[in-house]
């Protein structure tokens, strides 16, 4: 009865609406008003080779945009202003661009250091914080005017009582407006207080080489990775008289490491059902840890090196890219059975991945084919492809809402 | 006084790459002078500008890796720096890349990095 009824019914609203559409663009042709719009279903795709960013339509998986002249954007990524009208990108080469979404272009650009990597946008909005390679340290800016707020040098006295800058890495922004960061060469965890005028740094002990980290995203937990030790290393920011701890401290111990061909990403790591899911750097393999007491509780055999591991929002899913060479699949687990339930080929050199807020959909992007494809998260079939130059990061802008991201 | 440390650290670096350099250049030198065709050098090229690039910069000019623009590497004979390719540099980020790319095709990229031919303004 009910289907009986509904085609009709469906039928009227397709002409109603094809009707309408035409009215629109009738009117829309001798229009210059501006079209009014959202940013909430927007995102940004960073195109590496071109120094440029799509702005994209999550909804309609469709370009909206793009925006030129961002410079070198290997290993980009973006924060986004609390209206999420506001994109923050971060380039490789000291450059932090604002881009508008809304009239796709460049409001504003500081070229603030020599070699840069990554940042984050503080929990009020009001700062936007640079990771530096070269000098090494941390620059604080007004998200609003661009002007430099607070430059931390990350200066450090190594073994042998010479002192240096370290470049510094995994910088993400923390509940009580913190930025954590770590030191590579110097192998510290830095905390910048930056809810009063004084900027309160704080210093810890963490292991050797930290390479990237994350936060939990309740802001607690902030976990960086290792390069010289199996190993990471975490600071609970509930408590943090209690210093550094490492865990999951020997997790490849006795095992051949493998060559490394592309760093671990930690930033989108998957916390799901109670474990984390956390990439093995040298190894084939996801390794699974209980978040009561951090100790190793499985590790998944996977076909190369993980790069990104990310949870669906709904921790259903954990999606897995991998390292060169082995980089044009995705792999997609089953949270509960920890089972590989499919293996996907979006393209060659898979670089990011995005879930959609609420996880119906993810974006994969694939460097070497430049292409992304949108998949189904149900089904895992693709549903959409877009043309991108040589596409790495895809930022949406409901991280504007998020914690350390 | 940081300026003076950094430059320290650099030379440290430079003298073991070139000691690697030497130790390695015999195996490297029996590669022929140019087995690569027009297609292969494509390849080989968006290798080196896009997965070295994720360490060194699209640009070269450095990341967690240092840079690797002429005038870091032109002091340096092309064996030594495809020593450090092939082997990659223990105790850094640096993987050997001999397992994935054979012998022409480390030097071919490590001519490139020398000439700058690779590198974007």
């Amino acid at each position: 009865m009910d289907l009986k009824f509904k085609a009709p019914c469906k039928l009227l609203l397709a002409l109603l609406l094809a009707f309408g559409l035409s009215g629109c663009q009738a009117l829309s042709g001798s229009d210059s008003r501006p079209h009014i719009m959202g940013t909430g279903d927007l995102g940004l795709i960073v195109e590496r080779a071109t120094g440029s960013v799509l702005v994209i339509n999550t909804s309609r998986h469709e370009v909206l945009g793009r925006i030129e002249g961002l410079g070198d954007l290997s290993h980009a990524s973006v924060v986004y202003s609390r209206d999420a009208r506001y994109g923050y990108v971060f380039g490789r080469d000291g450059g932090l661009t604002k881009v508008d979404l809304l009239s796709q272009s460049i409001v504003d650009r500081v070229i603030q250091s020599g070699n840069s990597i990554g940042g984050a946008i503080s929990q009020d909005g009001r700062y936007v914080a640079v990771s530096n390679y070269e000098p090494g340290g941390v620059k604080v800016f007004d998200s609003q005017t661009m002007e430099l707020v607070a430059d931390v040098p990350a200066t450090y006295t190594s073994g042998h009582g010479e002192t240096g800058q370290s470049k510094t890495v995994g910088l993400v922004d923390a509940p009580g407006n913190l930025f954590v960061f770590s030191l590579f060469e110097a192998g510290e965890i830095w905390t910048l207080d930056m809810s009063d005028e004084t900027a309160e740094i704080t210093r810890f002990e963490a292991g050797e080489s930290p390479y990237d980290a994350l936060i939990t995203p309740d802001g607690r937990y902030y976990i960086a990775g290792l390069f010289g030790e199996d190993g990471l290393s975490l600071l609970d920011m509930w408590n943090p008289e209690q210093g550094v701890t490492e865990i999951l401290p020997d997790y490849g111990k006795g095992e051949q490491k493998l060559p490394v061909y592309k760093m671990p990403h930690l930033e989108g790591w998957a916390i799901a059902d109670g474990r984390a899911f956390v990439p093995a750097v040298g190894h084939h393999q996801v390794l699974v840890a209980d978040m009561t007491d951090w100790s190793l509780v499985d590790r998944i055999p996977v076909q190369g090196q993980p790069v990104f591991v990310m949870a669906s929002p709904d921790n259903r899913q954990i999606w897995v890219s991998f390292a060169h060479p082995d980089n044009d699949v995705v792999q997609v687990i089953d949270s509960q059975t920890r089972e590989i339930i499919r293996t996907l080929e979006p393209g060659e050199a898979v670089l990011h991945m995005e879930f959609t807020p609420r996880g119906e959909e993810v974006w994969v992007s694939a460097r070497d084919s430049n292409r992304v494809t949108v998949y189904n998260t149900r089904t895992l079939e693709p549903v959409a492809t877009l043309r991108a130059e040589k596409p790495s990061g895809i930022f949406f802008t409901s991280r504007a809402h998020a914690l350390g991201l | 006084m940081n300026r003076v440390w950094l430059a320290g650290q650099r030379r440290n670096r430079v003298i073991s790459m070139l000691c690697a350099g030497l130790f390695f250049a015999p195996a490297v030198l029996l590669g022929s002078e140019d087995g690569n065709a027009p297609p292969q050098q494509a390849r080989l090229a968006n290798l080196v500008i896009q997965d070295c690039g994720s360490c060194h910069g699209l640009t070269l000019r450095g990341g967690l890796g240092p840079p690797l623009r002429p005038e870091n590497l032109g002091h340096l004979p092309v064996e030594a720096i495809a020593a450090i390719v092939s082997e990659g540099v223990p105790g850094s980020a640096m993987p050997p890349w001999k397992p994935l790319l054979s012998p022409e095709e480390i030097r071919w990229i490590s001519e490139q990095l020398k000439s700058g031919a690779l590198v974007s303004p």
